[in-house]
């Protein structure tokens, strides 16, 4: 156990790429906490798909030891979070169980979305902040401007920020001697009973589930017997431990620090994030104050393509799910795409990993149907559906009114492409709260409906700012508005995977891309296709895909079997990609291409 | 008999009546038996047409690809407008069965223009006329080229399918229907031995790169030589040329192949050599694709430029 004098917490926060997993490369090896061979680029970073990426997911913690300079040991307990605000919520449960935060900002970038949502988060958690300069190696880093915009934009003192390349290990102790003397110590007593909040917890398939805590009152000792105070489940600790960033036991957490139990438990759906876990005898009484789990917002359905493999994408679901609290599944089944889950995410990057994770390390292909997000159904006998999924959407005549959930967006651009992206919110139907100045850049805020954001906003953002706006959202509540439900009909069909919920002004000219984008995401047929978009039973917009006029070999003789089995195998090939609706085949991308708006 | 692949017109008449000699030692040459020799429209292989016949050659088949210049040029043939006419007339003296080959759906190439270059070449009075439409294939120069954007004005779909029409047209309208997706003929003078492909027929594929099927004890047997002469030739003398190899879906191929002709295919061999059902079968007929008449399924007029289309819902 550590004395509370010689403890110091803190998380690293920035907007995306600024540089805190490398940041956090540096502290570990200035402390000498991993050897020199197990060091690499990013090694907090550790799953595949974040490595891939080159993105934080999930945030790590890690206990180093620091020497100051006034002589004394320290243990400092860092965690790295993601930048991506789909992931915002492991930024805001990290910064539950420390005390301060190292606010990186890229000195060649400058103040972002994230930035700003993320230092708003520190105040609200009465956290000590440590703005960072980052990358001051790169010729374009401007440490002045940066200064200003902190003092500008987010309003808080910048005269201490420090200047360091991650990349090259300047300034690197000088952010060591700030999180010493600057941050303050935890507070917290040895004797009271225990009070440990978690964290957050993963499975691991030798040890069962991994909790990770912040012990704020009493001590965790391996072999006591805790209660997790939301349930009253009992667990018999079988180990206690901290990372660096490998596991390592210690016998016991005192107040102040932060580590890991294990005790036997096996799924993670029992252990609720923001829990208290105290001793089973002489426990507290009052349980912290807790936390709220993450909600799933988008939701689509994820289909296999071949229909045998609906119980491998079963067990493939479990398994992450296991690990994934704020993934979300039940079972689906669609007239057209068979057996599926209805699967839900914290937002479009969480739902893209999912999916690849499943695609690639299950070996399983999907059809992904159009995400959706929660609509609240009010019927005229006053009860309220849930509507996750625009296929359940109730008869009209029984609905008295739809509410649909709104956002908050806080988009940071360059003046000179400010006007497109005031374009693109108000084509999303946004209603503009607030713009403001700071130097050539403007602030704007926007109350949007999360539907429109949801699918392709971010994309489209990227797009018409070339790439130098940042977004940020937090959802703000339900209002109701006019929405229908649209369905599109192949060939006189209704394709339930591709309905979709909409406002009725929106309506004609949805529909009228999105049966645009299928006429070229559908090959040709033998006979032509009509492709129609309709509210109820009435067609708001029609194409039609003409049939195919010529598809034949020219030359075929006799030779070369290869060459014939080729031939045999394209034509038969062809619709393994593809889901057959009556007698129409749809590519399986086509679910999702088709809704993307080009404007 | 048929010589054919790479340029057999570059043969001595000599070594062509040795080698027809030998295979009469060998399995004796029936009366009537056809006997072709693929040529190039050059005037120096025209000079040898003579010489072929009298060493038993019967019919010649001459790759003249276009009758225009600038065509030949973007198809990367060495020989002319003019050389082409010539040889064609040359081997019209020599044979009583000549056949040339054009290729269409060219860059630029108008559905009149078209019409024009194919009612010359009906006007060389041939028994037998191949058309093919240009076609694109990955992995080969021409495919790289498109793919690099070099070979614009080629047709759409649509205008492919134009072209298509009009050939059948007018090839029908001057007696010479397609008896096969790309082949035309005045009837009874088809290719005999093309018509052994398509109908699933036996044959022996001999010399370098040479590809055969033959029926051993019942079963279908693929037959393939090395394709470097030099490898070949040692393997010929050690008498060891000829590799089999089992056939791989042979109801399949023989579906494939055998749709390609008017006459269409048997369906009751179909099933003797294994073929999946044909679920789809009723549903192509009723949309008016395919035709049944007893166990003979064939394409219709309609049917005939969708066959890749149709044997992907059928074999499905
Ligand atoms: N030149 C230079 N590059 C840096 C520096 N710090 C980080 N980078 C690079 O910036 C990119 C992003 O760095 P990360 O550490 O992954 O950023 P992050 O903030 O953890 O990103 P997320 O977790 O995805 O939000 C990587 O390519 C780093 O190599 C620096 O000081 N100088
Ligand atoms: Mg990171």
């Amino acid at each position: 156990m550590t004395d509370l004098a010689h403890i110091r917490n803190f998380s690293i926060v920035a907007h995306i790429d600024h540089g805190k997993s490398t940041l956090a490369d540096r502290l570990i090896q200035e402390t000498n906490t991993v050897s020199e061979r197990d060091m690499k680029e990013q090694l907090l970073d550790a799953m595949d798909i974040e490595r891939e990426r080159g993105i934080t997911i999930k945030a790590n913690t890690v206990r180093i030891e620091y020497t100051a300079r006034d002589g004394e040991d320290y243990v400092l307990n860092l965690i790295d979070t993601p930048g991506h605000v789909d992931f915002a919520y492991e930024v805001s449960r990290s910064m539950r169980a420390v005390e301060g935060s190292l606010l990186v900002v890229d000195s060649t970038q400058g103040v972002e979305a994230q930035t700003l949502a993320n230092v708003y988060q520190a105040i609200d958690a009465d956290h000590e902040i440590v703005p960072v300069f980052n990358k001051i190696d790169l010729p374009a880093s401007d440490i002045d401007r940066v200064a200003e915009q902190v003092e500008d934009v987010i309003g808080i003192d910048a005269s201490g920020a420090i200047p360091v390349s991650a990349k090259t290990g300047e300034g690197i102790r000088e952010v060591l001697e700030a999180i010493v003397t600057r941050l303050p110590a935890p507070k917290g007593a040895p004797d009271a009973p225990l009070k440990a909040m978690l964290v957050d917890s993963w499975y691991d398939a030798y040890l069962g589930v991994i909790v990770l805590v912040r012990v704020i009152d009493g001590t965790l000792k391996k072999g006591a017997r805790v209660r997790f105070m939301s349930n009253g489940a009992v667990h018999g600790v079988d180990r206690v431990g901290v990372f660096r960033p490998t596991m390592q036991d210690v016998g016991e957490l005192g107040p102040g620090e932060i580590g890991f139990l294990t005790a036997s438990i096996k799924q993670v759906r029992d252990t609720r994030v923001g829990d208290t876990i105290t001793t089973e005898k002489h426990g507290a009484t009052e349980p912290l104050p807790g936390f709220k789990p993450s909600q799933p917002v988008v939701f689509c359905g994820l289909f296999p393509v071949d229909n045998a493999e609906f119980e491998d994408l079963r067990d493939a679901i479990d398994k992450l799910a296991l690990n994934d609290a704020s993934f979300s599944h039940e079972m689906e089944t669609s007239a057209a795409l068979g057996f599926g889950f209805r699967c839900g995410f914290l937002g479009l990057l969480h739902l893209e990993v999912i999916r690849d994770r499943i695609e690639r390390e299950y070996g399983i292909d999907l059809v992904t149907t159009a995400p959706s997000v929660i609509y609240h159904v009010h019927m005229r006998d006053g009860s309220m559906i849930e509507l996750h999924n625009p296929a359940d959407m109730p008869d009209p005549t029984l609905v008295d009114h739809i509410e649909e959930p709104r956002i908050k967006a806080t988009i940071l651009v360059p003046d000179e492409y400010l006007g497109d992206v005031l374009k693109l919110c108000q084509d999303r139907r946004g209603i503009q709260e607030d713009l403001t100045y700071a130097g050539s850049r403007a602030m704007v805020v926007y109350d949007l409906p999360l539907n429109e954001v949801v699918f392709d906003f971010y994309d489209r953002l990227k797009s018409v700012t070339k790439g130098y706006a940042s977004f940020d959202y937090q959802m703000t509540g339900y209002r109701q508005d006019n929405l229908v439900k649209m369905q599109i009909l192949v060939n006189e069909e209704p394709v339930d995977a591709l309905s979709i919920m909409v406002h009725r002004d929106r309506a004609e000219s949805r529909g009228r891309a999105m049966c645009e984008k299928l006429k070229d995401l559908i090959p040709r047929h033998m006979f032509k296709i009509p492709i129609q978009a309709a509210i109820g039973g009435k067609v708001i917009a029609r194409e039609t895909l003409a049939a195919l006029r010529k598809d034949v070999t020219a030359k075929c003789y006799g030779g070369d079997v290869s060459r014939k089995k080729k031939l045999l195998d394209k034509q038969k090939a062809g619709k393994k990609k593809m889901r057959q609706f009556g007698k129409v085949d749809i590519p399986q991308e086509a679910f999702i291409s088709a809704l993307k708006m080009d404007g | 008999m048929f010589f054919g692949g790479g340029t057999p017109s570059l043969m001595s008449p000599r070594l062509v009546a040795r080698i027809l000699r030998a295979a009469d030692r060998a399995w004796g040459i029936g009366e009537g038996t056809e006997i072709t020799l693929e040529a190039n429209p050059t005037s120096s292989e025209a000079g040898r047409f003579r010489g072929y016949r009298d060493a038993g050659v019967n019919r010649l088949s001459i790759g003249v690809q276009s009758l225009r210049d600038p065509d030949l040029r973007r198809l990367g043939r060495l020989h002319s407008a003019a050389e082409a006419l010539r040889t064609i007339e040359i081997a019209s003296r020599s044979f009583d069965r000549t056949s040339f080959d054009l290729i269409y759906a060219r860059q630029d190439q108008t559905p009149e223009a078209w019409r024009i270059e194919l009612e010359q070449a009906l006007s060389l009075n041939p028994s037998h006329l191949a058309l093919y439409q240009l076609t694109i294939e990955a992995g080969t120069a021409f495919g790289a080229r498109f793919d690099a954007g070099k070979l614009p004005g080629l047709p759409g779909d649509d205008r492919a399918a134009d072209l298509w029409h009009l050939t059948q047209e007018v090839t029908q309208a001057h007696g010479l229907p397609a008896y096969e997706i790309s082949n035309h003929a005045r009837p009874g003078a088809e290719s005999r031995h093309n018509l052994t492909y398509w109908r699933g027929g036996d044959w022996a594929g001999i010399g370098p790169g040479a590809h055969g099927r033959l029926t051993l004890d019942g079963r279908r047997i693929a037959t393939e030589t090395p394709l470097a002469p030099g490898e070949w030739l040692h393997a010929a003398e050690a008498g060891r040329a000829t590799v089999h190899l089992p056939e791989d879906e042979p109801a399949e191929i023989l579906l494939m192949m055998g749709l390609r002709l008017r006459e269409g295919v048997d369906l009751a061999r179909y099933d003797a050599l294994g073929g999946p059902p044909l679920a789809c079968l009723p549903e192509l007929i009723g949309d008016g694709l395919l035709r049944r008449e007893g166990d003979r399924l064939s394409l219709t007029d309609e049917g005939r430029p969708l066959l890749n289309a149709i044997l992907s819902r059928l074999l499905a």
